[in-house]
């Protein structure tokens, strides 16, 4: 992961007159106009969300959010607390957050599991055997929906919050084990076999060495889960659970007039992602660039 | 790593582990360890992945129905539904990976030159973190084609009405049948001679559009070698009578009136006056057209239908663009932080331009980078499914199609699981190829 921990560059430290810097920062004008631009144009569309989610219906049906920047006092949250008090929608927010917080958990100890007997365990096969399960990653989901949805039915777990947590997991685990073995494998040997001789048992080594060691992986792999299940809506739809996704996707059908409904609920899906996201900024990236770089 | 964890005692063992038997606990800790991967990979994919391929040679209803052979997969390139799915993912192929791409590097190379990189790279990196299905929600309040409500299309106002101002009358209408509409202007049906008289009368006109400055409109008279006539408003509180000029109807002025010879040719034309009189004068004999040119008519910018039928497509690829150009660009600018610096100085050095070192070095050096993201790009294309369910109205869902969308559309709206089964087999087959790749550079890197 040596290229993953330099995702800043460091400024290149050339001591020059202050009218040298000055001419440059002039000379870089037209960049820096530009890339204001950008940057302002990949805000708007976030922003223009949160200031319907606003704005009160009557207002939204009849003119563009911009024009809170005339009004400001438009501004109100009642919005908001109206879908506070909405049972569907409090019922949603909590399967969510069900879903990815029992996703994130289980996948993060299965793998943690199967990485550290992929990394140190010496069976035969092993290494074929990985190689089967990081070729799992080639399964598109859609190629279980229909079989689980079956197998679901029979069983009578259809519509639990466990049939999603589950599935999840499964699509989660191939690049969850990639991932963590491949972490695992740059602990050093000398700690893992001083504690065997010493007589500790491979669970207690997981336990209480692997997992410390590892906490890094396991931290961007978590929250890797954690959004992916938070911002799921397939297979959430496909088993008839009900997490915000799903909830205002069944509000779409009337666009315009349920806007009051679908803005803020739409914000506030994207609120715990976006804490998360500023929060563990550095674990996301290094995750994202395991799975993509390496 | 701090070696402060790893200094933990671990607990005392009495008996030191009897050799021979070793060996055979790791096995069996291995197996432990393995089991709850394994039971995981097994019933959610290994099984189902089996199962789907199986099922797609079967008929809709059942566990597996009636044997069909490949008449599932006949449907699937015969139907117009899913053939249109089918294309639509082709265009996302082609578009969306190579723009991610490009913005990526754009912005990569770019913000290595501004000392708010940081800043900058969080706001472009930031809808990764958000739902695509959220994100479909967003554009869609931004594509209301109302110019009032969807915001791209009061930006193309704001810039269609900087550029062709809308017409002073645009929702005006001929008041007797004497006008014919043509070419977007109106046009007087009988032809005149010099010394005729044209009354281009207009209803339909609300009393704010009416051109300020209007007075009581002109009666002209006729004069010879000239064409005369007059603009008005043919329409007085309580109606009044089509066609002809009557007091407490007022003229319309600034409006811009063409004179065509028979071979439709405009020879003249001229702006009414405020009482909407007009006068073509010099004219040699033969019979012309007076009209109402169609400027005059120009509607106001409506706004681009985003979300109809025809744009649609367009419209969710523009979305996806910004939510995955930040990915692109994180991935990039690491695989540039990670290049030799002293390779692009050298070249700098001798002389290279920056866009020489950024065509010749740059590229070059960063190709295996940029090909992770295309590949990444095009998997994730393949597998798009929410964002065109959030973004896609109802009515245009079925323009917007793709292939993940079919096969969910035909397997839990219409419970075809034979046709659904078939669609995610070809899906798979679609992403094999290229996470075959993927899995060989795992390979080398494990």
């Amino acid at each position: 992961m040596a290229a993953t921990e330099t995702v800043r560059l460091p400024a290149p430290a050339r001591r020059d007159p202050m009218s040298a810097k000055i001419l440059r920062g002039v000379g870089k004008l037209p960049l820096q106009i530009f890339l204001a631009v950008v940057a302002l144009l990949w805000l708007v569309p976030t922003i223009g969300l949160f200031i319907t989610s606003i704005l009160p219906a009557s207002e939204i049906t009849t003119s563009g959010w911009w024009k809170i920047f005339a009004h400001p006092s438009l501004a109100t949250f009642s919005n908001y607390s109206a879908l506070f008090h909405n049972a569907g929608l409090t019922q949603a927010m909590k399967t969510t957050a069900y879903i990815a917080v029992g996703n994130t958990l289980l996948v993060v100890i299965v793998a943690a599991l199967a990485g550290y007997a992929f990394a140190w365990l010496e069976f035969p096969g092993r290494d074929w055997i990985f190689i089967g399960v990081i070729a799992l990653l080639v399964v598109p989901l859609q190629m279980a929906l229909i079989p689980m949805f079956r197998l679901y039915d029979s069983f009578g777990i259809g519509g639990t919050v466990l049939s999603v947590i589950l599935f999840h997991a499964a699509f989660g685990l191939p690049f969850a084990i990639f991932l963590l073995r491949n972490f695992f494998i740059g602990i050093p040997k000398d700690i893992l076999e001083s504690a065997r001789i010493d007589g500790a048992s491979e669970l207690w080594i997981f336990l209480r060495l692997i997992l410390p060691l590892g906490l890094p992986a396991i931290a961007s792999l978590a929250i890797f889960q954690f959004l992916w299940t938070w911002n799921d809506l397939i297979v959430s739809l496909t088993f008839n659970v009900q997490p915000i996704t799903v909830w205002i996707n069944g509000q779409m059908r009337q666009f315009s007039s349920s806007i009051d409904i679908i803005a803020p609920a739409a914000f506030l899906s994207l609120v715990v992602p976006l804490v998360i996201f500023f929060a563990f900024q550095r674990y996301f990236v290094q995750g994202l660039l395991a799975g993509s770089v390496k | 790593m701090s070696g402060a964890s790893i200094t933990a005692e671990p607990p005392p063992r009495a008996a030191p582990p009897e050799p021979g038997g070793e060996g055979r606990s790791r096995y069996r800790a291995g197996a432990l360890f393995l089991l709850p991967a394994f039971i995981l990979l097994g019933v959610w994919l290994v099984y189902p992945t089996i199962y789907t391929i199986v099922r797609s040679f079967f008929g809709p209803a059942g566990y597996l129905g009636t044997w069909v052979g490949i008449d599932n997969y006949r449907t699937l390139f015969t139907t117009s539904t899913l053939v249109t799915a089918i294309k639509n993912s082709a265009i996302w192929v082609a578009v969306v990976p190579a723009f991610v791409t490009a913005f990526g590097l754009l912005f990569a190379v770019l913000t290595e030159r501004i000392s708010w990189a940081v800043g900058f790279k969080t706001i472009i990196f930031l809808p990764m973190a958000i739902s695509a299905f959220a994100t479909g929600v967003t554009w869609r309040i931004l594509y209301q084609q109302n110019p009032d409500q969807g915001a791209i299309n009061a930006l193309g106002k704001t810039v269609s009405d900087a550029v062709t101002a809308p017409g002073v009358l645009s929702n005006a209408l001929p008041s007797t049948t004497a006008l014919q509409s043509k070419g977007g202007g109106l046009v007087l049906k009988t032809p005149l001679h010099p010394g005729g008289v044209a009354l281009l009368g207009l209803t339909g006109i609300a009393p704010e559009d009416v051109p300020q400055g209007a007075q009581q409109a002109a009666k002209p008279s006729g004069q010879s070698g000239a064409i005369e006539g007059v603009v008005w408003k043919d329409f007085k509180p309580g109606g009044g009578k089509a066609g002809v000029v009557e007091q407490g109807e007022v003229g319309l002025p600034d409006v811009t009136v063409e004179l065509r010879d028979s071979s439709n040719k405009v020879v003249q034309s001229a702006k009414t006056e405020r009482n909407g009189s007009f006068r073509f004068t010099g004219l040699s004999p033969g019979t012309y057209n007076a009209g109402i040119g169609a400027a005059t008519f120009a509607k106001p910018f409506g706004g681009y239908s985003w979300l109809g039928p025809k744009l649609i497509t367009p419209a969710i690829l523009i979305a996806y663009i910004w939510i995955w150009a930040g990915f692109a660009m994180v991935v990039i600018a690491a695989g540039l932080a990670a290049m030799p610096r002293d390779v692009l100085e050298a070249a700098r050095t001798d002389g290279a331009t920056e866009w020489q070192v950024f065509r010749r070095v740059t590229v070059p050096l960063l190709a295996p980078v940029l090909s992770v993201v295309f590949i990444t790009m095009i998997i994730n294309v393949l597998k798009v499914f929410d964002i065109v369910i959030a973004l896609a109205p109802e009515s245009t869902q079925a323009n917007a199609n793709v292939i993940a969308l079919a096969m969910w559309r035909t397997s839990f709206s219409g419970f075809d699981f034979g046709t659904g089964s078939a669609i995610a087999v070809f899906l798979f087959l679609l992403v094999l190829p290229v996470l075959a790749l993927n899995v060989r550079r795992f390979r080398r890197d494990a």
